[in-house]
């Protein structure tokens, strides 16, 4: 059985569908934090804005992944700009909330000292506010990629390949080892996303902060 | 592939409508109703036995400190397999059939993180001047955990409970490509047969009920919670 799973892996379409998987994933990420984090931002020293923000993410949330992609389909058709469509909307959210609710979080009086002592809003922005909210941003982008790259999976039920494409032939052909390899491969590609985004995450705490979350716990 | 690509292009613009109101009108008993009910019934399924599980575990973890690590670690890795994948490797063991069972082990196996988590996050919020107070007036270490430290706790851990319940829901859209049924079966059926009106309709009942349920547990959070509803926010 393992040796047929491996003879899937050297398919020679597995790579194309590894490389689908991996390009639907990226472009969908990178898409939804150009979206989410510029609107963060924009409403971080707003009350009423950030709980819009924080809220319609929240909604956003809620909707199931295949509802969106099944919803993208009789719009606009199979394909990869349907499925891209799709997980974009479904990336945002979980960067959108905690970019927000990170920003807003930052301790009002660090602010004001740092207004005190004569810095501009856009010095308070990129000097303080930014690094400490960091860890919780990028926490909010490791959750939706490791999201995005789960639900990339479905893009097979809107004809835009990728790894599910292995286990819907797995299942319709019976054919376990297809499945497995298909199964195994994702598996594997969002535990490597969420373990390789939590090290990335780890460099992205300012040195300060990761002291104080020590000296917390 | 392109074929069918172009064949549902070209029924979607030859065809009259989005949504054949006349089709959900027909099959609203039918079909529509039971994929509900079928939905709301392993969903809550699910959640039950989840938190069958991971109370008890959540429990032992806050009181063993050792063991948590270790439980979020495997119940994290669960967490981060893509239902599909997951959906695709439980059929593949023998004797486990092809229906609502494999998908109610992996909605299980979903919500089993985030319940743990908050059943621990929930205990360790109980202020320890409280416990000792309990053990001042003589109750047992059982009378704490149930009447003192548990109900405390409990809004944390319904915030767990409406977070899983929405992923199930969710992911159990995804069940019925392995026969689980519920509201996913009317998306599929749509797309195979080229059919929008089944795939809006499943989509969008699908949609509901995971922001029904969020806005019920939500309200059941806060009802939980009345010293935040005194505060207003």
């Amino acid at each position: 059985m393992i040796s047929k799973i491996f003879g899937v892996f050297a398919r020679p379409d597995f790579l194309t569908l590894l490389r689908e998987h991996i390009v639907l994933s990226v472009v969908a990420l990178l898409i939804a934090i150009a979206i989410a984090l510029p609107v963060a931002l924009l409403v971080r020293n707003t009350r009423v804005g950030a709980t819009i923000a924080i809220n319609i993410g929240n909604v956003g949330r809620a909707v199931p992944s295949l509802a969106i992609l099944a919803l993208a389909l009789p719009f606009l058709g199979l394909g990869f700009k349907t499925a891209l469509l799709a997980l974009t909307a479904l990336a945002i959210p979980p960067i959108l909330i905690n970019a927000s609710t990170g920003l807003r979080e930052v301790d009002k009086g660090i602010i004001d000292a740092a207004r005190g002592m004569g810095l501009s809003g856009s010095q308070i922005l990129t000097g303080i506010q930014l690094p400490i909210a960091a860890p919780v941003i990028f926490a909010g982008i490791r959750t939706s990629a490791v999201q995005t790259v789960a639900s990339a999976t479905l893009a097979t039920f809107v004809g835009a390949g990728g790894l599910g494409d292995l286990i819907v032939e797995g299942l319709q052909r019976r054919g376990p080892e297809i499945l497995l390899a298909g199964a195994f491969s994702v598996a594997l590609l969002a535990i490597i996303t969420e373990v390789g985004f939590g090290v990335l995450e780890r460099a992205f705490t300012p040195k300060g902060l990761k002291i104080a979350q020590k000296r917390g716990s | 592939m392109n074929s069918p690509a172009l064949l549902f292009l070209q029924n979607l613009t030859g065809g009259p409508k989005l949504v054949d109101w006349g089709w959900i009108r027909d099959n609203f008993w039918e079909d529509i109703v039971p994929a509900v009910q079928g939905h709301i019934f392993i969903s809550s399924v699910s959640v039950a036995i989840a938190l069958a599980i991971a109370l008890p575990i959540g429990i032992l973890s806050a009181r063993f400190r050792k063991i948590y690590p270790p439980v979020t670690g495997v119940t994290g890795i669960l967490y981060s397999i893509p239902s599909l994948a997951l959906f695709a490797i439980l059929i593949s063991i023998p004797f486990v059939p092809l229906g609502p069972v494999p998908v109610i082990i992996a909605l299980v196996a979903y919500s089993l993180l985030i319940l743990i988590r908050n059943t621990v996050a929930g205990l360790d919020a109980v202020p320890p001047e409280t416990i000792d107070a309990a053990r001042g007036m003589g109750l047992t270490r059982r009378q704490i955990l149930f009447r003192v430290e548990l109900p405390l706790a409990l809004p944390i851990i319904v915030a767990g409970i409406r977070i899983s319940t929405v992923t199930i829901i969710g992911i159990a859209t995804i069940g019925a490509y392995i026969n689980g049924g519920g509201l996913g079966k009317l998306i599929f059926d749509g797309i195979n047969r080229q059919f929008p009106t089944m795939i809006i309709a499943g989509a969008v009942l699908a949609t509901a009920l995971a922001i029904l349920a969020d806005l019920l547990l939500l309200g059941l959070e806060r009802y939980l919670r009345p010293w935040v509803r005194a505060r207003g926010t």
